[in-house]
């Protein structure tokens, strides 16, 4: 049993950036399903609305971890064997989509309704409405959010570990098979997303602030 | 490809799924009680006077919300280990959720905390109220209130997150899925029945929190309102 | 007979600026004095040291012959004999009338729960809104809250009531309700310290009227005072009103 060296290390670090390809091809996928989903959720029919609801309210009550097996391991049964790494991206797309539309519809509907009747009243259609005056201001109050989203996408990321693929999670796994050092291993693959996330989460924070300072009631 | 769907065959499994349903509300009962202990009391502890307690508060914080929680569970769990501590799957179950959410906790009470105005303290401090008084009655049953929503969406989420356990074999609804399906190769219905018992046990907590909501905040019961 | 309140050349600094310069003047059991003067004249400050919401650099605040700038000052001890109604109410939300008004009573006076409820319904009748006893303040108009938070502190029978500006936050017509309760308070013998823009209201109601004016007491005297000025100061706060 030799000891942790930066072959370790280096095998780790490479495995950090497969764990950041998967986070933006997650986050990038489920941002273009995410959008249609905030409009499926902010539609003029009623059945479109609803549809949108229940599939966000099935996606948010079931663990990700499930969704990940159904699409690894049940498409497989069925016939349909995708590589752990497409399995894991668009399991997190599946998910990414239904919190980032939920957390998009939100800020949509917080622009107030009179934007739209004014866009309205000039003529502009729904569309323009919506990419000209609407959406300009919801995407102020969206980014501190979206941003505090990346995070969670990027963290479970390492459930892609239990389906094999190797990224960061996966590498460290390895590394503590042989080594048998978990505090050490895990605490440097810890300390790795640590140094991916925290930074975005302080940036999250700091936009939010800014954010609440440029909108602060009178008191 | 030609396949047909038979949930005919996990029907006999039905105990197992049931037993594996219980474990996780027990997980997550447990995880709840301590997890909102240790938020409350890392929450007050940023708030103190003591730079020490407030970077010891913050740096837990910090640390569980910003690295996935598959990974506090080896740390925690092969970490404990080998260096001799064997616990019960269960109970190391438990003890990760427990820290897990404890951090996400201390952040939203904090967060309610923030919104107690400084003049409410002020007028409990004219009343003669103690300080463990203030805490209690004017900050913290206030903030609670004011961030239920949050706290118990927080929680139905570390319900699901609880299905990650399986990884060490704590013997949940997820690992449970995992066992049927490997003798029945009926992964994809065993997956399907999994996610739906996932979310009738989310309805389920949910509507339980709602209805403990309105029992401890009879304020919010009597008149629907948000604090 | 020795003061209910008695303030001796108290200093008051936040940082760099000395908001008090060295105020004194002294409350009698029974009495009711109205502090006036413009915003930042130091009155708001020098009533908040009295209960030791704020503490003091230099001079000294007694209490009922208790020293407030004491630093080993049971703190409790005097807050239960100094009662505070606020600008802005302060009351708690969460809570109904009658909690916010048992509150200090069951814990500090640790007062059974039947008997609180009976201090609440008696506080509550000497302001006048018996019939809200159940409601929760955001239920009630302005006035309304704070005649519940004049009855709160009453509900710990307080030896001395400070009022800070305590109409300042309600709309013109609800002011009156407050003053009336204020006004039998003092009639009833309460010993009142009371910050006002109310002008009426000190000159009708006080005992004695203080202006202050630079964190100094500049003029002091009965009612009449305000038909007659002595200073410049006063004179002109006067005339342009705050």
């Amino acid at each position: 049993m030799g000891g942790f060296t930066l072959i370790h290390f280096l095998y780790l670090l490479q495995a950090t950036l497969w764990t950041v390809v998967l986070t933006v091809l997650a986050f990038g996928l489920g941002s273009l399903a995410g959008f249609v989903v905030m409009l499926a959720r902010t539609a003029r029919t009623r059945w479109i609305r609803a549809v949108s609801m229940i599939y966000v309210d099935i996606i948010q009550g079931t663990p990700l971890l499930i969704v990940l097996f159904l699409i690894y391991f049940g498409l497989a049964v069925v016939g349909i064997e995708l590589p752990a790494l497409l399995a894991a991206a668009i399991s997190l797309m599946i998910y990414c989509s239904a919190f980032l539309g939920e957390i998009w519809r939100g800020c949509v509907q917080s622009v107030p309704r009179t934007q739209s009747e004014a866009a309205e009243c000039l003529g502009l259609t729904r569309w323009q409405t919506l990419t000209d005056v609407i959406l300009p201001q919801a995407m102020r109050i969206a980014t501190p959010p979206t941003v505090g989203f990346l995070v969670q996408v990027l963290k479970n990321t390492s459930l892609a570990s239990v389906v094999g693929f190797v990224e960061l999670t996966r590498a460290s796994q390895v590394i503590n098979n042989s080594l048998f050092q978990p505090f050490l291993v895990f605490g440097i693959a810890g300390a790795l997303y640590f140094a991916l996330c925290y930074p975005l989460s302080r940036l999250s924070r700091a936009l939010e602030r800014k954010l609440n300072v440029g909108r602060r009631q009178p008191a | 490809m030609r396949y047909k769907f038979d949930f005919g065959a996990l029907v006999e499994h039905w105990p197992e799924f049931l037993s594996g349903a219980l474990t996780t509300l027990q997980m997550t009962a447990f995880a709840v009680v301590f997890g909102l202990v240790i938020g409350i009391l890392c929450a007050i502890g940023r708030r103190s006077a003591s730079p020490f307690l407030q970077w010891l508060c913050g740096f837990y914080v910090e640390t569980i919300r910003n690295t996935p929680y598959l990974i506090q569970i080896f740390f925690i769990f092969f970490g404990l280990s080998s260096i001799g501590i064997k616990l019960p799957i269960f109970v190391a179950a438990v003890l990760t959720l427990v820290i897990n959410v404890g951090a996400y906790t201390a952040e939203i009470v904090r967060a309610g905390m923030d919104t107690i105005h400084p003049g409410q303290i002020e007028a409990a401090q004219a009343l003669g109220l103690s300080q463990p008084q203030i805490y209690w009655d004017v900050i913290l049953r206030p903030a609670l209130e004011r961030v239920y929503p949050a706290l118990t969406s927080q929680f139905v989420l570390m319900m699901l997150a609880s299905s990650i356990t399986s990884q060490i074999s704590a013997e949940e609804l997820t690992a449970v899925a995992n066992n049927i399906q490997s003798f029945t190769f009926r992964a994809f219905e065993t997956y399907i029945v999994v996610a739906f018992l996932y979310l009738l046990l989310a309805v389920i907590l949910k509507l339980a929190f709602y209805g403990f909501g309105q029992i401890i905040f009879p304020r919010r019961r009597r008149l629907g309102t948000a604090l | 007979m020795s003061a209910a309140v008695s303030l001796r050349d108290v200093h008051k600094r936040f940082g760099e600026v000395e908001v008090l310069k060295g105020v004194s003047f002294d409350v009698a059991p029974g009495e009711v004095v109205a502090v006036i003067g413009r915003s930042g004249s130091g009155k708001s400050t020098a009533l908040r040291c009295v209960n030791r919401l704020e503490t003091i650099q230099s001079g000294e605040i007694e209490v009922h012959g208790r020293r407030v700038d004491d630093p080993a000052l049971d703190l409790r001890a005097l807050r239960r004999d100094v009662g505070m109604v606020f600008q802005s109410y302060n009351l708690f939300p969460h809570l109904t009338v009658a909690e916010n008004i048992t509150l200090a009573p069951r814990r500090v006076r640790k007062t059974p729960q039947s008997e609180a409820r009976h201090i609440a319904v008696e506080a509550l009748a000497r302001v006048g809104l018996s019939d809200k006893i159940d409601a929760y303040p955001e239920q009630l108009s302005g006035g309304q809250q704070q005649r519940v938070a004049i009855a709160r502190s009453l509900a710990m029978q307080p030896k001395v009531m400070l009022f800070d500006e305590v109409t300042s936050a309600l709309d013109p017509h609800l002011t009156g309700e407050v003053l009336k309760v204020m006004e039998a308070l003092a009639r009833g013998g309460m010993t009142m310290l009371v910050v006002t823009h109310e002008m009426a209201f000190a000159r009708r109601v006080a005992d004695r009227v203080i202006f202050m004016h630079t964190g100094k007491v500049w003029e002091t005297g009965a009612g009449e005072m305000l038909a007659h000025p002595q200073t410049p100061e006063l004179r002109e706060f006067l005339a342009n009103g705050l």
